[in-house]
């Protein structure tokens, strides 16, 4: 580790501190303000388009409604998504010719954009179409991060709205939060990230593969197409589906040191402004810096770790007697290792997934970090709407878990957390495991499973984990040497993508139907407060307990006992 | 639930159009109208205007007169349609093997060589497409490259010195240089090399 390897870690960080504030209160007034920013301009065109969906605008839904639209807005979206990839050969924009894309793969990839996970089992530039890229992955790019901003925002107005004297039972339109968070929030902002990245090399065009010949005579094949407008939605949605195989490695996805920098704060600036939008919204910006501090902890817990192991030798490569500067296997010269582990920090802890370095090449409690980050339920900033929803339900647990510890009942801005909140919570909770130790289990002892992998030993173990891990928790990032592309692999990963979504939105979604209608009572004495220091500590260790009770035997199986084998210089 | 189902798909199809066709058209016009050399891949010319790649991607060197740069997982090797790493992790017998194999080569061809050979010429990149090395890296060749071309090293560590880039504001990322440009600039400066990537390694090219 260096000093100068240290300034960038803070620069990043002092950067996203400064574009918190600003940024929730734009979202704020995006959202829950009475004029939404620039009225002139672009209150016209979200009429047009809420009124050409037929949204039937402004009107208020439940719960139930909310959660339907939800629902019957990705169900098409996989629908429409599997038929652009089935279709492509016959359709526009595919200069290259790619084939259609097989039945497996199509489901895997629909099921992994409409989810946000942005699962890669597809290698882009020998795949998909440019049509398939832009308004199959982008469209969904953008959407998905809507629809996730849209229950973080349902599941505070739960927690936070005041009852009148019949009782509030609406959480908003989910068809005003969609289009209000595409039009206001990803376009504008993509559009000049987009152009920013083109500035720096990103590809922006329609061409065929140039073939050239190399100054040393041989050929080569550039592969080209419409990425950087791909790219710029791709880190600010938290997505993370590369145009290209390499994703954010590809020096045309990411050529700069500076484009890196501007993806990682893309995948965390939204995110991280959303607890201050949250803050606004409780009427106490406290609140919302709390769950700010406690996700800050857990991210430099996790940069220092993953920076720590990656300066580090590679085992493999170190019995060969060469100079290294840390592990350099599966790294770019251009970001070496600070900024690889800060980028596999960053994209873990936010749900993107995107990967500018191979965490599958990663020495062991290196690739433990992405791996941690993940079990951890996607809460340290996670990604675009997911991150809060998933905080809140962890905020649910604590204070109940604090309840529990003075013999009060538990209660949050006021309003009681009872026992059907808590079982909806624990419904919530309960997910990750079964979906990750239960599949990672079936894939580890079937041929079907074991047969994709690219490495063996406890390294295997971890590939087969990692890639559940990924899928459920909406990630996307891989330990890539895993096959994915195959029919079990496929299958299986677009089962725990759809699962790690829709079971999860549903109680929570449940949980702000069951709080809005809730009477507040006024703190008193005995009332634990959730905006200081005390709560955040609670908080994370809430977070790390739940993590660590699930996953630590799993955890010990694979790179812990890999970082002891690698240690005493064991290969397989 | 039908009209749900109806709003949802008229939703779809609006948000469709909008982002996956207006957006990126839009950005591709835009783009083309200010950075047309960028958008289209940035590619590079030799002294006779031909183009032999693009400044962003890297490409495979085998002659001694010519820089190295790291191996590539891409296809083939440097394979700009099949970009890829490894992914072999740190208890893999391949990447073992691979690696004490590179470095025996690497010690053969350049007996010259300071000190160990250094990290990243025995690893592969994330990409397999990486256009850079550490200058560390490139001075560790220079001794090769001058004597295929039958030039003093300091004239070639001349050339190398000029092709640091260093941090982005003091701190962003590595300090490194383009390998592909960095030949070019070897061509120019002392003669271009045969174009024959079967000519032996760390033989003197001719002038």
């Amino acid at each position: 580790m260096t000093l100068i390897g240290w300034s960038q870690i803070v620069l990043f960080f002092a950067l996203l501190l400064a574009l918190t504030k600003p940024l929730g209160l734009y979202l704020f007034r995006v959202f829950e303000g009475d004029t939404q920013p620039l009225p002139r301009v672009l209150g016209p065109v979200e009429r047009v388009l809420l009124r050409l969906t037929g949204a039937g605008a402004r009107r208020e839904q439940t719960w139930v409604e909310y959660c339907g639209a939800l629902l019957a807005f990705s169900v098409l979206g996989v629908l429409i998504l599997y038929g652009l990839q089935r279709a492509q050969h016959v359709l526009p924009l595919n200069p290259q010719g790619q084939g259609a894309v097989g039945p497996e793969l199509s489901f895997n990839t629909a099921a992994s954009f409409v989810t946000n996970t942005n699962w890669q089992a597809y290698a882009g530039e020998s795949t998909l179409s440019y049509l398939t890229q832009m308004a199959g992955l982008a469209w969904q790019n953008f959407v998905s991060a809507a629809a996730g901003l849209g229950v973080a925002l349902a599941l505070a107005r739960g927690f936070t709205r005041r009852a009148g004297p019949e009782g509030a039972r609406t959480l908003g339109n989910f068809w005003v939060d969609v289009v209000r968070g595409t039009l206001y929030v990803l376009l504008p902002l993509c559009f000049v990230v987009a152009l920013f990245f083109v500035s720096q090399g990103v590809l922006q065009n329609f061409s065929a593969y140039p073939a050239l010949t190399t100054l040393e005579g041989a050929k080569q094949t550039l592969a080209m197409g419409p990425v950087a407008s791909q790219e710029a939605i791709k880190m600010l949605g938290t997505n993370g589906g590369g145009f290209f195989n390499a994703n954010s490695a590809h020096p045309f996805e990411n050529p700069t040191p500076l484009t890196n920098l501007v993806q990682m704060l893309l995948i965390f600036c939204i995110p991280s402004a959303l607890t201050y939008t949250y803050g606004k919204m409780t009427g106490d910006t406290r609140q919302g810096w709390a769950l700010f501090a406690a996700m800050s902890v857990l991210f430099l817990a996790g940069v220092t770790a993953a920076y720590a192991a990656e300066s580090q030798p590679n085992a493999a490569v170190a019995s060969a007697h060469v100079a290294q500067v840390g592990n350099l296997e599966g790294k770019e010269v251009r970001y070496g290792v600070t900024a690889s582990a800060l980028f596999a920090t960053v994209t873990t802890d936010a749900s993107c997934g995107a990967v500018n370095s191979m965490h599958d090449s990663f020495n062991p409690l290196g690739g433990l970090v992405p791996l941690v980050n993940m079990q951890l339920g996607e809460v340290i900033f996670g990604g675009v709407g997911a991150g809060l929803y998933g905080i809140l339900i962890m905020v649910v647990l604590s204070v109940f878990i604090a309840g529990l510890m003075v013999g009060r009942t538990p209660e949050y801005l006021g309003k009681k957390i009872e026992a059907k909140e808590m079982k909806l919570a624990m419904l919530y909770v309960l997910i990750f495991p079964v979906f990750i130790l239960g599949m990672s289990g079936v894939a580890a002892v079937l041929p079907q499973g074991v047969s994709s992998l690219n490495n063996a030993g406890p390294h295997g173990l971890t590939e087969i984990l990692y890639a559940f891990t990924s899928g459920t928790a909406n990630n996307g990032s891989a330990f890539a040497g895993l096959n994915a592309n195959t029919p079990f692999w496929n299958l299986s990963l677009g089962l725990a993508m759809l699962g790690g979504r829709f079971l999860m939105i549903i109680p929570a979604l449940a949980i702000a139907g069951s709080m809005v209608g809730k009477k507040v009572v006024p703190a008193g004495p005995g009332t634990f407060p959730t905006n200081g220091a005390l709560f955040t500590g609670l908080l994370v260790s809430i977070v790390v307990i739940v993590g660590a009770l699930t996953f630590f035997p799993a955890l010990s199986l694979s790179p812990i006992v890999e970082h002891f084998l690698a240690g005493a210089g064991k290969v397989y | 639930m039908v009209s749900t189902l109806l709003t949802a798909l008229r939703a779809c199809v609006v948000t469709l159009v909008l982002t996956g066709v207006l957006y990126p058209l839009a950005v591709t016009g835009v783009a083309q109208l200010l950075f047309p050399s960028e958008a289209q891949g940035s590619l590079v010319k030799d002294e006779q205007g031909r183009v032999v790649g693009s400044a962003l991607i890297g490409q495979g060197f085998t002659q001694g007169g010519y820089f190295q740069p790291r191996p590539s997982a891409a296809g083939a090797g440097y394979d700009a349609a099949a970009s890829s790493g490894s992914n072999l992790g740190p208890t893999s017998r391949k990447l073992q093997e691979r690696v004490t194999a590179d470095v025996e080569r690497l010690r053969r061809e350049n007996p010259d060589a300071p000190g160990l050979v250094p990290g990243e010429l025995v690893t592969t990149s994330a990409s397999g497409l990486d256009p850079h090395l550490s200058p560390e890296a490139v001075r560790w060749q220079a001794p090769r490259v001058a004597k295929a071309r039958g030039v003093a090293p300091e004239r070639v560590l001349a050339v190398v010195a000029s092709h640091v880039e260093g941090r982005t504001l003091g701190v962003l990322g590595e300090p490194r240089v383009n390998v592909l440009l960095l030949n070019l600039a070897m061509d120019r400066q002392f003669g271009r090399l045969a174009s024959e990537p079967s000519q032996p390694m760390g033989a003197v090219a001719p002038e």
